[in-house]
């Protein structure tokens, strides 16, 4: 159950937009059922009336779109708790102007993840209603089904690693704590595993990935002008043309470009429609990097210097790191 | 004890033309014995090598990806091998998630006068790869058996 409701959030736009603050919004547009949920460019609150939608499958974050709006005047955009460690982190690197930005932090009681939500009620979920803590499923054949909404929340959201809105010119709500999260659980199990049995888990894992680039798409840290996925003369720009090396690679190669820049945000699991657990290739990036260089939150403050750009004069041997960050850690 | 008898790997070592390069060449003129299958790649620094070299190497059919640079303080640029130490840090990390025998790579610190210390990095690297026999891993990653 989201605190803030639809309502509000369209009263809020409809005064910002008429007072001239702002010039249009970025929100969430239903799609034919409650779940299909578009990320658009709203410009008035009769376009909002009618198709703006805040419900538990908002989890597109709007940062890396403030890059590329170029309109008049300022854009209103509605942040999660979350998407405000993207938006510092762009702000970080100087990706948008923070002036033609109005950002209103909204609390998110987590997304709910539709993949889980089909694959226990069947066939025909035709729409998804939360009442409390309950989600209520309306399916074709099954009538309606009650599910606890704490177990199909999206995987980032279980594991939620923050609360508190770390940018915004206005909060609506009340602001939450930054969490103590168990995020890096998984990593640990795979960790624990031996070799063999973790190049099994991501060979399968990857051999999925249909280069869809859908994941580098979406991800507010793959925003540069130029990719080197994206070259046409490298043979690797899609699918059909790329070469095995690409395929392979790609997914190692597009971790390691945004080390230490990840703010963990989880759009690349979310989008995935292979649902490769990407987020597990990011997150081995951040628990490394807390181990041998400190805690470090990409985007929890404009400015700081990522672990990347940076160094200090005892820091860790790969020789001693692989040990300490591997499997006998 | 050789296993893998008669196996002879392909080994990428990336040497940084102000220090382990001309390491390898104190190693020659003192006419110490380093192995053949040492592919010797001259780069301006160790931080010249991006991760992806490594991989594309590995792809290409190495067994094993040595990197050297000069000691930390030493870089000709100040502080190139510092940032390396860094990224490869957390990439070897990254292969030993993947699965991938953390043997396989090594980062070492080599200055010019070291001929000594590159040769017996190289006997060591390539004795260490031999027992790992040949590399398909980083090949088979995204073929399913």
């Amino acid at each position: 159950m989201q605190t803030v409701t639809k309502e509000m959030l369209i009263a809020k736009a409809a005064e910002l937009l008429d007072n001239g603050s702002v010039t249009r919004v970025f929100g969430w547009q239903k799609g034919e059922f409650d779940y299909d949920v578009t990320p658009a460019l709203f410009h008035s609150a009769a376009e909002m009336e009618k198709d703006f939608v805040w419900n538990d499958f908002c989890g597109a974050n709007f940062s890396k779109y403030l890059i590329k709006d170029k309109g008049e005047g300022k854009v209103l955009v509605f942040l999660k708790p979350c998407d405000t460690y993207s938006f510092n982190q762009l702000l970080t690197e100087h990706r948008f102007d923070r002036e033609k930005v109005y950002a209103v932090g909204i609390p998110c009681d987590g997304m709910a993840d539709i993949r889980l939500i089909k694959e226990e009620a069947g066939e025909g979920v035709t729409g998804v209603d939360t009442e409390g803590d309950e989600l209520v499923v309306h399916t074709l054949y099954d009538g309606d089904i009650r599910l606890n909404r704490g177990d199909f929340l999206a995987e980032r959201c279980k594991v939620c690693k923050s609360k508190k809105h770390v940018a915004y010119d206005e909060l609506m709500g009340d602001d939450g704590e930054i969490a103590d999260s168990a995020r890096f659980d998984e990593v640990a199990k795979l960790e624990a595993m031996s070799a063999d049995e973790r190049f099994a888990f991501w060979q399968n894992e990857l051999s999925r990935c249909i280069r869809c680039n859908a994941c580098r798409d979406v991800c507010p840290a793959c925003s540069c002008e130029k990719c080197v996925f994206g070259n046409p003369k490298s043979g690797v720009e899609n699918k059909a043309a790329s070469d095995s090396f690409e395929e392979k690679m790609f997914h190692i190669i597009r971790a390691f470009h945004v080390a230490g820049r990840c703010t963990d945000c989880g759009e690349c699991s979310r989008v995935c429609p292979q649902h490769i657990p990407l987020h597990l290739l990011n997150r081995k990036f951040i628990k490394d990097i807390d181990t041998f260089y400190g805690e470090y939150q990409a985007g929890a403050e404009v400015g700081s210097r990522a672990p990347l750009v940076d160094y200090t004069e005892g820091d860790i041997e790969p020789s001693k790191a692989v040990e300490r960050g591997g499997a006998n850690a | 004890m050789q296993v893998n008898e008669g196996f002879k790997p392909t080994i990428v070592a990336f040497c940084c033309n102000w220090c382990s390069y001309a390491g390898a060449d104190l190693a020659g003129n003192n006419r110490l014995n380093y192995p053949a299958e040492v592919k010797i790649i001259r780069v301006p620094c160790s931080c010249r090598v991006n991760p992806m070299f490594i991989l594309r190497a590995f792809q290409r059919g190495a067994d094993g990806v040595i990197i050297c640079g000069c000691h930390p303080g030493d870089c000709h640029y100040t502080s190139g091998n510092y940032y390396t130490r860094r990224r490869m840090s957390l990439l070897f990390s990254m292969l030993d998630y993947l699965g991938i025998e953390r043997e396989r790579t090594r980062l070492e610190w080599v200055s010019a006068a070291e001929g000594a210390k590159f040769a017996a990095t190289m006997n060591d690297f390539v004795e260490q790869v031999t027992k790992l026999g040949e590399n398909k891993r980083l090949e088979d990653l995204r073929c399913k058996q």
